[in-house]
This record gives structure tokens, C-alpha cells and sequence, in this order.
């Protein structure tokens, strides 16, 4: 997605990009950034909370507008909970990431890729 | 608590650690760039209140009303209506830290309804008619040369003059 939004910048079109993966978006580099820290799957605000989603959101487009620099991240003002466990166990032998079924299509994916670009369709 | 609690979470060094444990050897390499580009607002040559927006998503949404189709293997741009009721759709996408959070609130990732309101407030102008949906690919040539050119073509063709994107 960070990628995606260079491409858009680099051709005209400001943007910004709202997510959770702080190190990752900011290693890549995009121009204007909302991070919110969050479990991976929220960007734009907890679920059902309309009030902090809409919140997220005004801070994106107040970004767009008043960034005068690329590389500017904004940190939503937001605590995902009280009790911050669930950073120590994302990508934990005891929480593998992926259930069976999803790793086993993930698998299957790279090995459709590696063939249709072995083929030349992508 | 440790260190890690008091600040955010380091994927790039968690995924490392945690897919070499699994077996799969060479460690993926991030995307890294030391430039970047940048288009200032002013550009754009219009208010906020006048501008179309377009948005993007990697949430892999689908309709609730649409048959269920196999996946398309070569994981290609789609696109949807943004005028869709966000009850009307749903996250195909298996990746998220589904122990804390869940898929279930479309605006949790996917603010068409937040946008509809600020339109109607006329905080922005409009948004695009329809929004992209781009997939995580482990592949940063396709995404450079397939996925991010197609999205731009579609933002032009939709007259899109900014763009919000959020990340699963």
C-alpha cells in the first residue's frame, strides 16, 4: 500500500495513508502518514466507534492539506486498551498470524504467482 | 512489561524472527526508499470543500449480494461502487491480528460512510465514484508495475484530485 501511494504522489495526486504498522509504512516512506497503534485491521478507528473514526479520518484530511513536508506522520491521540499484552504476542508461536486454512491458501498463492510469472501473465 | 509495550509493535523484526522460526529462510526485504515523492495540497489548485476523493483499500471487501467467485489468481485491482451502504460488505482478508480485533466494522478500515458525512457537511467536495481495492502482495515488482499503475489510471479516469488510502 506504501508503494502505491508513492506511485500516486509521484504522479500528481496527494495522499494519505492511514495504518498500523508504524515501522513498516515509515521504512518504505510515504508523504503523509496517520498511524494509529492498533492491532493490524483498524486504520481508521476501533470498530464501532464512530466518533474516534471519524476523528482518524478528519486528522487524514487535515493532514493532506497542511503537510508541507513529505515524511510527515501524524499519531492518532488513541490507546487501543489499558492492558498493551497484545503487542507481545502478535507474531507469536502461541498466536500463529495466519489460521491453517489461511497458510495454506497463502502457500498456494505464491506457488500460482511463481507460475503465472514463470508464464509471463504478470 | 516489556520494552516493546511502551512503544509500538516492530513487524519488520517480529515477522523476521517469527517466519525464520517457521522454516522459510530468507527474510523478506521491506520496501525501503530514502527519497520521497511529494505533490503538495496547493497543487491541487482547489479547496478541500471542492476536492473528489479517492480511496483504497487492502481489505480484500467483497458484496454480500455478489455470487462467491473463486479468487482471481493474479490478485489483480478491483474496484466497487463507495456508494455501496457499508452493511452491503464485507473483509475476505485473513491477515490481521484477529486475536485483539476484528473485520466486522467496515468503517474501521474502509470510512465510506465518514466520507458520505463530510460530503454532506461539505468538508470535501465528492468522493470517486468507485474506491480500489489492492491486494498485500509479497511481490514489490507487481506492485509497482501492475497494481499502483492500474489505480492511478482508475483515480484519472475518475478525476480524482486527492487520495486517502488505508492499510489492513
Amino acid at each position: 500500500m506504501s508503494l502505491a501511494a508513492r506511485h500516486l504522489e509521484a504522479n500528481g495526486i496527494p495522499t494519505v495513508l492511514f495504518g498500523c504498522a508504524r515501522d513498516i509504512v515509515e521504512h518504505c516512506a510515504v508523504p503523509r502518514f496517520v498511524f494509529s497503534d492498533f492491532p493490524l485491521g483498524n486504520p481508521t478507528g476501533k470498530p464501532y466507534d464512530l466518533d474516534m473514526q471519524r476523528a482518524v479520518l478528519s486528522l487524514g484530511l487535515d493532514l493532506l492539506v497542511s503537510a508541507s513536508a513529505p515524511g510527515t506522520t501524524v499519531v492518532t491521540p488513541y490507546e487501543w486498551s489499558a492492558d498493551h499484552s497484545w503487542k507481545d504476542k502478535v507474531f507469536s508461536k502461541a498466536q500463529p498470524f495466519l489460521d491453517p486454512e489461511a497458510t495454506k491458501t497463502w502457500l498456494e498463492r505464491k506457488e500460482t504467482y511463481r507460475a503465472l510469472k514463470g508464464t509471463g501473465t504478470l | 512489561m516489556s520494552e516493546e509495550t511502551v512503544s509500538h509493535v516492530r513487524y519488520i523484526d517480529k515477522t523476521r524472527a517469527y517466519y525464520q522460526a517457521e522454516g522459510y529462510g530468507k527474510s523478506y526485504e521491506w520496501a525501503h526508499f530514502e527519497d520521497i515523492p511529494f505533490t503538495p495540497f496547493a497543487s491541487v489548485g482547489r479547496a478541500l470543500s471542492q476536492c473528489r476523493v479517492g480511496v483504497v483499500t487492502t481489505s480484500e471487501i467483497a458484496r454480500r449480494d455478489a455470487e462467491a467467485g473463486s479468487d482471481d489468481p493474479r490478485r489483480l485491482v478491483y474496484s466497487l461502487p463507495t456508494d455501496l451502504p457499508v452493511d452491503q460488505l464485507y473483509s475476505k482478508k485473513a491477515s490481521y491480528d484477529r486475536y485483539a480485533t476484528s473485520l466486522d466494522d467496515v468503517d474501521s478500515y474502509l470510512p465510506l460512510t465518514h466520507l458520505h458525512s463530510f460530503i454532506a457537511e461539505g468538508r470535501i467536495g465528492a468522493v470517486a465514484p468507485r474506491f480500489q481495492v489492492i491486494y498485500s502482495e509479497y511481490s514489490q515488482r507487481k506492485t509497482l508495475t501492475v497494481d499502483a499503475p492500474e489505480i492511478l489510471k482508475q483515480m484519472r479516469e475518475d478525476r480524482v484530485d486527492v487520495a486517502v488510502l488505508a492499510a489492513v
